[in-house]
């Protein structure tokens, strides 16, 4: 166990680097140059040449991509143009935000846990639960309905249905505020009002996969010899449902839904522009129009480090529900 | 194939074929059975008027090719087939109990208990994630509510034990993928039999193991048939494991019986064409080596569209020696001659008796 443990650590740290490397180099090796991009109109060569070795742009790829890496394990002086002393996780600073690129994400990065988390345990008892019954009740009326309103759930667009409960709640029936993210801890009751419809319409869109997902999973498992055997023993149908084939069916969906996780971690988008949160997901869109190279860095980074963080979460998961997994 | 059973099963002095022992009746009884399946693609007679009985201590084997309704049969006794897909016709009666239509919760109670069946792949019958203890345990308390986990797992332990897996124990704790084939057919066995049933099914249990393995789960399940004098039913394909371990035998072919009779009669002295092809086509120990085997030619029947009269004339090569009944009338099964044998045949007995003589006994029959 310890072994898996930590076989799967080492793993994620050099994925992690690797991922480091070759965004760095895909970012500050593109031809523009990140120094135009923040001097002011009134600039000539010597002034940018300045500017390029005060931010330490001339130095040799490799020693930049260190100090970026020692930047966020233990903090660096980025120079006074810069803010100066850079805490770790040292992100870089950004021009365009004219703040530590770190600062940003401080502000930002719960805007998107907090959507992400509460919609995420919404989708999955929704779309898991639904297509639970769906497949013992198969044929019935409760599936053919459950169908047909998955099917056309998947196959609608996040900002469509976000439009929709936006007109209705806010601008219509004026029961909810216009979204926004208010802390948790500051006023709970405030904090889900101002996101309940993005956890809604995330969980509309995405428990109707799991449903299908679900549903198909249970219907498989529902044939395997296993079932047949626990039917055999004399048990309810209950119990062999709840105890054998749950637990057989769910596997796969454990997988996929850490998955899903990870990456809406890394930006919800399309959710946070449909309903106006400045999220993860917003502010990298924008750097990447600014060409606002260090964010761009970072959320590459945080991305990565949020579906790293998920796979392993998965695997651990996978070794808790499936024996077989321990040992291999 | 000249190993001889490491238990007998029953007094030298028993007659062949349960039915006609007198006294409370065979511990099952099927008669009249038929399952029935309404597909889209037409309605699927998968089992098409069987009877048979079997008394405790005694193994009946039924045997047939994939299709011929054999685990159809089986799953229909234990009423596991799905009450809105199949239609299940005639009567089951096991200890005196009639279990056609009756409702799922008491079928439920007597499965497991009284009625325990082994599947043919220990592997994937046996749930993946949980301990082969756990699901013996499981199927304990299923039947025991009352009692303690510590009593439940002794029992399982003890059965591992009775089974002949070594450190029972420890293996207890154990999960599936930890065993071996043989063992985990073992831990089936220990599964089927931790309530004491007095009907053992055993589908096909020894087709997924190798030849070794096989003969000693054979040996097993008959040292616990003396023991705990159960009735068992074995399907199986392979004529050689009836003739180990069979006292009766069922042969079924397009979902119906064909030929039913003691181990002694179906094997050596067969009555049915179709009995015949399962013989030639197994290879013997005491037969010419350098004899060729003779396959059954062509495939087995269609269950939604049977061929008309005798299900097996597309393949027989006998079919028309007797006018055209083979294709217009549907054989009853008969009395073959000798008390307790029946065959579902056209053909004259002295004909078939004639026709075996000379085509077939003499090319080396396997039951040796």
């Amino acid at each position: 166990m310890v072994r898996f443990l930590l076989k799967r650590v080492l793993l994620a740290v050099s994925v992690l680097l690797a991922v480091s490397i070759v965004s760095f180099l895909l970012f500050f090796a593109l031809p523009r140059d990140p120094v135009t991009g923040m001097c002011p109109k009134n600039c000539n060569a010597e002034r940018l040449e300045r500017v390029r070795t005060e931010l330490g742009l001339n130095e040799p790829k490799a020693e930049q991509y260190a100090n970026y890496m020692k930047g966020i394990f233990v903090g660096r002086d980025l120079g006074s143009a810069q803010g100066g002393k850079c805490e770790a996780p040292c992100l870089g600073y950004s021009y365009v935000n004219s703040e530590a690129v770190s600062d940003t994400f401080a502000r930002v990065l719960p805007v998107t846990l907090n959507i992400v988390l509460p919609a995420a345990v919404l989708w999955l008892a929704l779309g898991v639960g639904l297509g639970m019954i769906s497949a013992l009740r198969r044929g019935s009326l409760l599936d053919r309905i459950s169908i047909g309103l998955t099917l056309t759930f998947a196959s609608l667009q996040l900002y469509f249905v976000g439009a929709v409960l936006l007109l209705i709640f806010v601008y219509h029936l004026k029961i909810l505020p216009t979204p926004r993210y208010v802390s948790l801890f500051d006023n709970p009751v405030e904090w889900a009002r101002g996101l309940v419809l993005a956890w809604v319409t995330l969980a509309l869109l995405f428990s109707a996969i799991y449903a299908r997902l679900s549903r198909a999973q249970m219907l498989e498992t529902l044939s395997e010899d296993f079932v047949r055997t626990a039917r055999a023993k004399g048990m309810a149908k209950r119990q062999v449902y709840g105890r054998h084939a749950l637990r057989a069916a769910i596997t796969p969906i454990v997988t996929i839904a850490g998955l899903d996780v990870g990456g809406a971690l890394g930006g919800t988008v399309i959710t946070e522009t449909t309903f106006g949160i400045q999220g993860l997901g917003r502010t990298a869109v924008e750097a990447v129009r600014q060409g606002d190279l260090p964010t761009i860095m970072a959320t590459v980074l945080i991305s990565a480090l949020f579906v790293v963080i998920a796979n392993m979460v998965v695997d651990l998961l996978y070794a808790f529900i499936d024996p077989r997994v321990r040992l291999g | 194939m000249g190993r001889s059973k490491s238990a007998p099963s029953g007094g030298p002095d028993r007659p062949s074929v349960p039915e006609q022992r007198s006294g409370e009746g065979p511990y099952l009884q099927v008669k009249d059975l038929g399952v029935r399946f309404d597909t889209e693609d037409g309605v699927v007679r998968a089992v098409d008027g069987v009877s048979f009985a079997v008394e405790r201590g005694r193994t009946l084997g039924i045997v047939g090719e994939s299709g011929s309704g054999k685990s159809v049969t089986s799953l229909a006794i234990l009423g596991l087939h799905s009450a809105k897909r199949a239609t299940i016709t005639g009567e089951i009666f096991v200890g005196g109990r009639q279990l056609v239509g009756l409702p799922e919760e008491q079928v439920r109670r007597l499965r497991g208990r009284d009625m325990a069946m082994i599947f043919q792949d220990p592997l994937s019958a046996l749930h993946p994630y949980y301990t082969v203890g756990r699901q013996i345990t499981e199927a304990y308390r299923v039947h025991h509510p009352r009692a303690g986990k510590r009593e439940a797992r002794q029992r399982a332990v003890d059965m591992l034990g009775r089974v002949g897996i070594p450190q029972p124990a420890k293996r207890y704790d154990q999960y599936p993928h930890e065993f071996s084939g043989g063992m985990r057919q073992r831990a089936m066995i220990a599964m089927a039999l931790v309530n004491d049933p007095d009907l053992l099914i055993a589908d096909e249990p020894t087709t997924a193991l190798d030849v070794t393995v096989q003969a000693q789960i054979l040996d097993l399940l008959a040292d616990l048939q003396a023991e705990f004098h159960s009735a068992i039913i074995l399907i199986t394909h392979d004529l050689g494991v009836v003739s180990q371990v069979a006292d009766d035998v069922l042969v079924m072919y397009g979902g119906r019986a064909v030929e039913h009779g003691s181990v002694e009669q179906v094997l050596r002295r067969p009555q049915h064409p179709y009995t015949w092809g399962l013989l030639s086509s197994v290879p013997s120990l005491h037969g010419d080596p350098d004899a060729d085997l003779m396959p059954i030619k062509g495939n087995p029947p269609s269950l939604i569209n049977l061929p008309s009269g005798c299900a097996f004339h597309p393949r027989c090569r006998y079919a028309g020696r007797n006018g055209d009944r083979s294709f217009t009338e549907v054989p009853e099964l008969r009395p073959a001659g000798e008390e307790g044998h029946l065959v579902a045949c056209h053909l004259p007995a002295e004909e078939r008796t004639r026709l075996f003589a000379e085509d077939i006994a003499n090319v080396g029959v396997a039951a040796g």
